[in-house]
Parts: C-alpha cells; sequence; structure tokens
C-alpha cells in the first residue's frame, strides 16, 4: 500500500470513538515525523517525505516527532539512535525549512545523561528550534532533574509552557508526573489552573495547538492511555474555533475529531507498540527487520478549512 | 566424616521442622514478584512478617514499584529486580509509577 486515505466514511459513530476498523488501519504504520503547516489559521499535516515537496508551502510550517527512546536497544529496534538519525535526516532533506519542532516526549528511554546527550547531538542537526515536552521515560532518573536542567527553562510546573507562532496559541503540557495507582496520565490542579489562566482573554479566533506526551483522549484506558483529568483541559478550550491536539506515547497514528477539537498521535522514531488490544500488553512490538522500515513512513494530515474532519495519507518510506 | 554428615543433616532437620512449625499451614512458597506484559504476577500476595518479597522485571521496558509512604523502587531496567523485607502486618497496595494501570497488593499477616 503506497498510501491510505482516512478520510472515508465510517458512518454516524466517527465521533464516538476510536473504531476498530481505524484502530487496525493505524496501526500498519510507524513513522518518523509529522510535518505540520499552519495556513490561514488552520493547522495542517503534511507528508514528511515526497509528499511535502510536492505540498503547498504557504504560511507556517512546523515539524512533530515523538519518542525517540534514546538507549532503547531490545529486539523491537536494536538502534533507536540510528533511527531517529534517519529521521533527521529527512528532515534535512526537506526542501522547504519548517519553522520550528515540537518534540511530544520520551526523547530518552532511562533518562541518563549519555542519552540525553546522544539524543540533543542527533536532533540538533536538524538546526531548529525545538519545543519539548517530557515523557514519562525523560523523569526516571534518580533526582529527576535532567529532563528540567536541560528544557525545562522558562516552563512552570514540571515543565509546562505556551507560546505564540505565526497568529498560532501553542501550549505545551505535562501529563506524565504525580500518576495516581489504577489511573492515567495526570495534568493536575496546578497546570490546569495555569491553563484556564493562559487562555484568558485569548481571541477564540485564535488557533490552538495543545501538545503533550500521553494522549489528552481516552485511547485505551486498559493499558493506561489517556489522561485522568484531560477533560477538564479541553473544557477550557471550548469556543475556540480551531484547536488540535497532538500527542504521543502510543507510538501509532491515530486521530480523532469531536466539534472543535482535533486529536492526533505521531508516531515514534524508535519502535511499534501494538494497536489498542491486538497484544496481551502495550509494549514494543516486534516486526521483521526489513518490515521495519517499512512501517517508518509519512503522513499526511490535512485540517481542511471548514471541514470537521481530517485527511491521512501515509506513505512508507520503504516498499 | 560419615557422622559429621549425618549430624549436620540432623540439624538441618530440625531447622526445617522448626521452620514449618512457625510458618505452619501458612508457608510462604512464593516471595518473587514478576513483572510480564505490565502485569505484576502474582498481582495478590499473601506472605508471613519478616518476608523478603523481590519483583524482577521482565518486560522491555522499564517499570517501578510504588507503595505511598511505604516503598519505592528505582526504576528496574529489563531484567532489575528491587526486593523490600516486610517487618509490619497490613495490606501493601502497590503501583507502577510509570504505567499506573499496573497495580498489586501484597498481604503481610
Amino acid at each position: 500500500m503506497s498510501e491510505f486515505d482516512h478520510d472515508h466514511d465510517e458512518g454516524p459513530n466517527e465521533n464516538s470513538g476510536v473504531s476498530r476498523r481505524r484502530v487496525l488501519e493505524c496501526m500498519t504504520w510507524a513513522g518518523t515525523g509529522v510535518l505540520w503547516t499552519v495556513s490561514g489559521g488552520v493547522p495542517r499535516s503534511l507528508g514528511l517525505v515526497g509528499s511535502a515537496q510536492a505540498a503547498e508551502t504557504a504560511g507556517m510550517t512546523f515539524l512533530q516527532i515523538s519518542d525517540s527512546h534514546i538507549g532503547f536497544d531490545k529486539p523491537a529496534n536494536p538502534n533507536a539512535l540510528g533511527t531517529l538519525e534517519e529521521a533527521i535526516g529527512k528532515i534535512n532533506a526537506m526542501p522547504v525549512k519548517p519553522s520550528f519542532m515540537i518534540h511530544t516526549g520520551d526523547i530518552t528511554h532511562l533518562s541518563k545523561a549519555a542519552e540525553f546527550d546522544n539524543a540533543d547531538r542527533i536532533i540538533s542537526q536538524a538546526k531548529l528550534d525545538v519545543h519539548y515536552v517530557p515523557g514519562e521515560h525523560d523523569f526516571i532518573d534518580e533526582e529527576v532533574k535532567l529532563y528540567k536542567e536541560r528544557y525545562g527553562r522558562g516552563t512552570k510546573g514540571a515543565g509546562w509552557y505556551s507560546f505564540d507562532a505565526n497568529g498560532v496559541h501553542f501550549i505545551g503540557l505535562v501529563n506524565v508526573v504525580d500518576l495516581k495507582a489504577g489511573g492515567l496520565g495526570n495534568l493536575g490542579t496546578a497546570q490546569l489552573e495555569w491553563l484556564e489562566d493562559d487562555l484568558k482573554g485569548k481571541s477564540k479566533s485564535m488557533p490552538i495547538v495543545v501538545f503533550a506526551h500521553i494522549p489528552l483522549w481516552t485511547v485505551y484506558p486498559t493499558w493506561g492511555w489517556g489522561t485522568e483529568d484531560g477533560a477538564r483541559a479541553l473544557d477550557y478550550l471550548k469556543g475556540f474555533g480551531s484547536v488540535t491536539v497532538l500527542n504521543g506515547h502510543i507510538h501509532q497514528v491515530m486521530q480523532k475529531v469531536e466539534g472543535n477539537v482535533t486529536f492526533h498521535t505521531a508516531r515514534s522514531t524508535a519502535f511499534p507498540q501494538p494497536a489498542p488490544g491486538a497484544a496481551p500488553s502495550p509494549g514494543p512490538m516486534k516486526v521483521a527487520d526489513d518490515k521495519l522500515r517499512g512501517l517508518l513512513g509519512v503522513a499526511s494530515i490535512n485540517f481542511k478549512p471548514g471541514d470537521q474532519r481530517l485527511a491521512i495519507i501515509d506513505t512508507p518510506l520503504q516498499g | 566424616m560419615a557422622s559429621l554428615a549425618l549430624r549436620s543433616l540432623g540439624r538441618l532437620a530440625i531447622a526445617a521442622a522448626i521452620s514449618l512449625c512457625l510458618n505452619g499451614a501458612h508457608a510462604v512458597e512464593t516471595t518473587n514478584v514478576m513483572i510480564d506484559n505490565f502485569t505484576f504476577e502474582p498481582a495478590q500476595l499473601t506472605v508471613k512478617v519478616g518476608t523478603t518479597v523481590t519483583w524482577k522485571n521482565r518486560d522491555d521496558i522499564p517499570h517501578t514499584v510504588v507503595s505511598a509512604g511505604k516503598f519505592r523502587s528505582k526504576t528496574m531496567d529489563t531484567d532489575d529486580s528491587y526486593s523490600f523485607t516486610f517487618t509490619a502486618a497490613g495490606d501493601y497496595k502497590y503501583f507502577c509509577s510509570l504505567h499506573p494501570h499496573m497495580t498489586g497488593t501484597i498481604k503481610v499477616e
């Protein structure tokens, strides 16, 4: 399959959750990054490679990478550093340089200083500003200080912040700390209060992009794929005309549109994970060696003005 | 030599008998909790006061075991383990602080 359009008709249940069929379709890809462009105030995403060259380049373009898991060396991908390097190589080969990049967490696998160093050495080769949010794998050094030392400057609490770029308001949230037994991702009261305050006075016509590691929407609670108090955050975003929520953590593309909000999860640059419920656990999914890079692909996600559905065209890097 | 061996065997037997007597019908057989597929196995474990329980991570993803105010392991990478000795009776609920849907209980009597 060289490309796939997710914007097919799935009937009236489209917004009621992730259908089994869609889940199975989405699990087929693991990729390198998602290229986003904001044109006329509406974020659209383009294929990372190939299709990006033909895509419109007007407006502001930014890139999302996620879950690089530097330090991971298990059978699902013994060389996570190498595949990150390949992803950055693809970004560098793009004819139009993105304005900046966001990384939606799990930069490292075990929060070791050398892992952060290696990740930075590769990612910096893109020569782009990178806006990070942490994953749970970035907070497991004993003193829980390495992530904050490197990426926490100018952020609040565990590392949340916001910034504006080309008329779009970007909000980076942290939902991987103070997790409660039996629960999901967690934002916490302090961060939610900050968010409410951050949005105060913002024009409702200003496009909002929220990014965090764990999906803010409930993807699959059995595997912890969701955020306990994510609904409260989304409450504050009601009334805004265009809200895009970008997450990682689940190492596969998944998307949902609910009213004014578009949810999207990016693929990992390190290893794929199974579709919800398709395996005994969400652990790294081992595929045949010659298949891994076939799974590393490109995703083109289009947010059409006035159209609440997204259209995704995926093209694998190989095969 | 032979009598020495016999004598130490006898001591062993006595020690075993005492231990059996102390543990009574609730003899502890398992003090290990395996972590496989994001699951603690067994998820519920009953042990005697003084028992040391060892958790071992056999997943390709790191895990922790945390019981609020009671014990907290370092992050266990693949094949790492963590041990805790329970010196007081009670129900110890614990979870993985990285994957909080993973929960378990050690019942200490």
